[in-house]
């Protein structure tokens, strides 16, 4: 577009240009810090469209731009695609989205890198610099790539959640880690060997699976933040390749938010991330591979009256919510619950574990859905302290983040694991389907405590039941 | 300095900006910020522009076009759907009774 300017601002141009990536920096930096707080997130959000149109527009009058049709093409397609996907998505799936659209960023950076790579007329007239950081691109735009899409069929269910591996696995990988790496340094000693090139995308197209595919469906939100990082990695790399600076840092700046992200998920579940990725750890339950459930130990059953009547007499009510819950969809009925509850004159809070759903803060988000205000949510540790003086907890669809195992028995797979202190309260009421023990496979002693009541069935169910049972008390 | 190693700056000092910057985010926002950040990485679509439009070689602007979708879904997709997000996140409402 750069032609249909005069020639006095065509030779100022690349550092106009330069000048107003450098003004998009600064709106992404501010609406990053914007999405730091629920009060100005939206806000910041929008901002960092602002910043990415700027640069988008801007890049347009880069002189290296001479046709539009492919551009004008590409930005149709991707945009009707985005748009679509962006309002049909349920927001229970929001991890598979996240996970899809990571796959696209680091798929689109590994392309840049390839197109690149391929205008050149000779290959070999690159610097080796240049061919270093092409080859790092290719390679973590491909991992990402197809490791997103593992990490999207296994959250779907179209890839079996349970890890699979094969004999020498983590060796294998380890191998062709260093193969890959190998092969970058080959490529810039010898980029005219197209061999060289195809054999680094082809084998950091497989690593991508490769490294996902034997991590239980229970650690993706670990994953989806690790790949997360890796898509802003790779759009740095890119950046690098066309030495463009508002690529380097936002990457760098998205790199960063995976990273903290990752080790944030990783802490709540008492994992290190090495134990993720080569642990080969957690199903996707259903085969439960934990001992089951004690006949001989006796559990109290309970009816939606009898809780109604526990509820509406108490003063403080806690509500701990699992995936289990969005799983019924039973978002709604809960806060139509609640609601009847906070007019009887009963506190109500929301105990929100950092791993309840299938990604950080996700089901922050599924309550948001339902209108629940998000200053009524709580979490772990801000709660924690006040199950003490709670009268009722009703634990809906969650079984693991309860689990006092982890706090007691140093044998267990989940000991250390932070939980919620629900055993702490006076009553606790476990919304569940079954005795069955949750992701990890681990019994659950809360549910033969005492202090403990079962109320079995379909979580929607049961609370409809129980808001019309609210009524009559 | 040579171009890389100014890059390298730039990229180990905008690293630690985002450390800086996100590590103070609350729990409850971590799931919009991850798909704000996977929008943000959709970045990468500057240089598939600088790909797709350039005329030196056919093939290189059929694999820009190719990155221009696959980054305009992240980048379109991730900002729309953060929207939706936070736009369902409400304080309560004091008027509420």
């Amino acid at each position: 577009m750069s032609n249909f300017l005069p020639p006095s601002i065509q030779a100022v141009l690349p550092n106009i240009i330069q000048l107003i990536y450098l003004v998009a920096t600064g709106i992404f930096i501010f609406g990053i810090k914007r999405l730091g707080s629920p009060a100005t997130a939206r806000s910041g959000n929008q901002l960092a469209a602002l910043g990415m149109l700027i640069g988008v527009v801007v890049t347009l009058f880069d002189q290296q731009i001479l046709s539009f049709e492919y551009i004008i093409g590409g930005i149709v397609v991707g945009s009707a695609i985005g748009m679509f996907a962006a309002k049909k998505v349920e927001m229970t799936a929001m991890p598979e989205m996240v996970a899809i659209f990571n796959g696209f960023g680091g798929g689109a950076s590994a392309l840049v890198a390839w197109g690149e790579f391929s205008r050149a007329v000779d290959p070999a007239a690159f610097a080796t610099q240049d061919l270093v950081t092409i080859g790092l691109s290719i390679l973590i735009g491909s991992i990402t790539f197809t490791g997103s899409f593992i990490a999207f069929g296994k959250l779907k269910g179209f890839i079996s959640g349970n890890p699979i591996t094969f004999p020498g696995h983590n060796i294998f990988n380890a191998l062709l880690t260093l193969g890959t790496l190998g092969l970058v340094g080959w490529l810039a000693y010898d980029p005219a060997s197209q061999l060289i090139f195809w054999l680094l995308f082809g084998i950091a197209l497989l690593l991508g699976i490769l490294t996902v595919i034997p991590i239980g469906g229970a650690d993706m939100p670990v994953v989806i933040s690790l790949l997360n990082s890796y898509s802003g990695l790779a759009a740095s790399m890119a950046g690098f390749v066309i030495n463009n600076n508002l690529l380097i840092i936002s990457g760098a700046l998205v790199g960063a938010a995976g990273l903290i992200l990752t080790n944030i998920m990783c802490q709540a579940m008492n994992r290190t991330l090495t134990n993720v990725l080569f642990g080969a750890f957690g199903g996707d339950g259903g085969s439960g591979s934990g001992p089951a459930a004690d006949t001989d130990k006796t559990v109290r059953e309970t009816t939606p009256d009898d809780v109604a009547l526990q509820c509406a007499y108490a003063k403080k009510v806690a509500i701990v919510p699992g995936y289990g819950l969005a799983v019924a969809q039973a978002q709604h009925a809960l806060k139509e619950v609640v609601d009847k509850l906070e007019k009887r004159g009963v506190e109500v809070k929301y105990g929100i574990h950092p791993v309840a759903g299938r990604m950080p803060g996700h089901m922050n988000v599924l309550l948001a859905e339902a209108d629940v205000p998000y200053d009524q949510l709580y979490d772990m540790e801000q709660i924690n302290p006040e199950f003490k003086s709670t009268d009722v907890v009703l634990i809906i669809g969650a079984n693991d983040v309860v689990n006092p195992v982890a706090k007691t028995e140093p044998g267990s797979p989940i000991y250390g694991m932070p939980v919620m202190n629900v055993d702490e309260a006076d009553r606790t009421i476990i919304f569940k389907r079954s005795l069955s023990p949750g992701f990890a496979g681990i019994d659950n002693p809360l549910f033969y405590e005492e202090s403990n009541q079962m109320f079995f069935g379909d979580a929607k169910d049961s609370l409809q039941a129980l808001a019309k049972s609210l009524d009559e008390v | 300095m040579s171009g890389l190693i100014f890059n390298l700056f730039i990229f180990v000092l905008a690293s630690f900006v985002g450390f800086e910057l996100i590590s103070k985010v609350p729990p409850t926002l971590h799931t919009p910020l991850m798909s704000g950040a996977n929008a943000i990485s959709g970045i990468t679509i500057l240089g598939a522009l600088i790909v797709a439009g350039q005329t030196d070689n056919q093939t290189a602007q059929i694999i820009g076009f190719a990155a221009i979708v696959f980054a305009t879904i992240n980048v379109v997709g991730g900002f729309m759907v953060t929207d939706r997000m936070l736009e369902m996140f409400k304080k309560k409402d004091k008027n509420d009774e």
